[in-house]
């Protein structure tokens, strides 16, 4: 790691020390029935318990695999969905409302109908998933395409491109910034999704864990939960940032 | 001379909530082959709503817009066009934005040859230590250059330029100038220019044409008297001078008569 790496290194972890110390700080403090919050050692340690004696990995895998396929799947729709939306104003006109009216519908109050109509087992916590990350990444990707320049496709016009041409090489580059953020945003969302996707009777997954947690008061499982999802979303954002970094190298950033 | 381009009494109009707005009113002119013809006029009078229906973007309301003795049914890669705001791809480098029309079914080469025509524009426009730069990483006057090379690069019979220097500071200004006359002596191509720019009008162009405010109409057209190739030598001609004087004094007249027309209506240009 090169000087500026360890300084931003350095920088990202402040925050991070912050909060640990802020947590023992609160403990300390004597205003918390100590009962109330396990110390983050004793978190840690919960941490490696159930890691090794648990599953606490099939958990985990369980949750990521779900919200990657809800994420997936539901991108896979919003992309075309979104792209015709900002494209075509008519279309919009016509489904903006709609999608509106969906879209402010908090997922967590559609499970007692998805259990109706899909049961209980993995298709229902997709479905939330899905939805979830479809509302969220289509108002992205049509915002975002809307606001597309006429410019580039009059110059690609002016140089003999055909409409296939112009959709290939000038509209796809273009909407792919919007793609990725789509996907970002769609992940965030279903990640804060899951565990309302997991009160579906979930027998594994990080959500099923912290709700079963809850129903013994074992605070520490909670907090070892909700640790685990922030970090593997953080991490998936990371592994997205990356990749949208690479694609599009050529984009006038502020910040690099 | 063959006749490139022609205006044939070409007038263009749309509605509006305040009624009727003539954009182009009777316009009759031809554009020969090798000609290099200024359009100047007050802003926003419409000389780019000409530009535009010999482009391919505005069809008139009456009359007719020719190419090679054809009514301009679209955008084609034979009248290559130059616009304001450079448009270039920001998605691919330099040397990808010149190869970009080389790439489409209506002109495609062969990647050789497509390779060589690159370099050639690279080289003439003097991009070629940035062939695989990004273009947010060049100036203004770069960028305006790339346009230019990846217009030239599909060989367009035409070229239309939309005040394509107007973007540009003062110095970076000259010196486009100065290398669209070297390139244009190289390459030789029938030009328009959008201008508002009396200087740059007469600099550059063979013919003038003086466009009145709104509703845009032929005021008059005046042949610039210097032979090509030119350089800033002529600028210093009294000639020069007594021209500018002249062509000054026509669009200012339309500059005022404009101002007059939008007083007290509404501040909306």
């Amino acid at each position: 790691m090169d000087g500026a790496g360890v300084r931003r290194f350095g920088l990202g972890s402040i925050p991070w020390i912050g909060a640990i110390l802020l947590w023992y700080a609160v403990r300390w403090s004597g205003f918390v029935n100590l009962s109330l919050i396990p110390a983050p050692h004793q978190v840690a340690a919960k941490f490696f318990e159930l890691l090794t004696k648990e599953g606490l990995l099939i958990d985990i895998f369980a949750s990521t695999r779900r919200v990657f396929f809800g994420v997936a799947l539901g991108i896979l729709v919003a992309v075309p969905v979104g792209f015709l939306l900002g494209w075509y104003r008519p279309a919009r006109t016509f489904a903006d409302p709609m999608i509106n009216f969906f879209r402010a519908l908090p997922p967590i109050a559609l499970i007692p109908l998805v259990i109706v109509y899909f049961g209980v087992d993995e298709v229902a916590k997709l479905v939330i998933l899905v939805y979830a990350s479809f509302f969220s990444g289509v108002i992205v990707m049509y915002e975002g395409v809307s606001q597309i320049t006429p410019l580039y496709i009059r110059v690609a016009q002016t140089l003999g491109a055909n409409q296939a041409e112009i959709f290939r090489k000038v509209i796809i580059p273009l909407t792919v910034p919007h793609i990725l953020t789509a996907l970002r945003v769609a992940l965030g969302v279903a990640w804060a999704t899951l565990v309302a996707s997991e009160l579906i009777a979930a027998q594994r997954g990080l959500g099923a864990m912290i709700q079963n947690a809850s129903t013994y008061f074992l605070l520490d499982v909670i907090y070892v939960g909700i640790i685990c999802i922030g970090l593997i979303a953080l991490i998936m954002d990371m592994i997205l940032r990356k990749i949208t970094a690479r694609l599009l190298v050529w984009q006038d950033r502020a910040i690099a | 001379m063959t006749k490139r381009a022609q205006f044939d009494n070409v007038s263009l109009s749309f509605e509006t909530p305040k009624g009727r707005l003539n954009v182009v009113e009777d316009v009759s002119y031809d554009i020969n082959d090798g000609d290099f013809i200024a359009v100047i006029g007050p802003s926003g009078c419409g000389k780019t709503t000409m530009m535009s229906m010999l482009a391919g973007f505005q069809k008139p309301t009456t009359g007719n817009v020719l190419f090679d003795g054809r009514p301009v049914a679209g955008p084609g890669p034979e009248r290559g066009v130059i616009f304001q705001e450079y448009g270039v791809f920001p998605w691919l480098t330099v040397k990808q934005n010149i190869a970009f029309g080389l790439t489409l079914s209506a002109n495609r080469v062969a990647a050789g040859e497509r390779d060589a025509i690159c370099d050639h524009y690279l080289g003439l426009m003097g991009l070629s230590d940035f062939a695989s730069s990004y273009p947010k990483h060049l100036s203004g006057g770069m960028r305006q250059r790339l346009a230019i090379a990846r217009a030239y690069a599909v060989k367009p019979q035409f070229l239309l330029m939309d005040e394509p220097f107007g973007a540009l500071d003062a110095q970076t200004r000259s010196n486009m100038q100065n290398l669209l006359l070297k390139v244009l002596e190289t390459e030789g191509k029938t030009v328009m220019l959008i201008t508002h720019s009396v200087e740059e009008a007469i600099y550059l162009a063979s013919r003038i044409v003086v466009v009145t405010a709104r509703p845009a109409r032929i005021r008059e057209i005046i042949d610039v008297p210097f032979a090509y190739p030119r350089d800033e030598s002529i600028q210093e001609r009294p000639e020069f001078g007594e021209l500018r004087s002249y062509i000054r004094q026509l669009v200012m007249d339309e500059y005022r008569a404009q101002q007059a027309q939008m007083r007290p209506a509404s501040f909306s240009e």
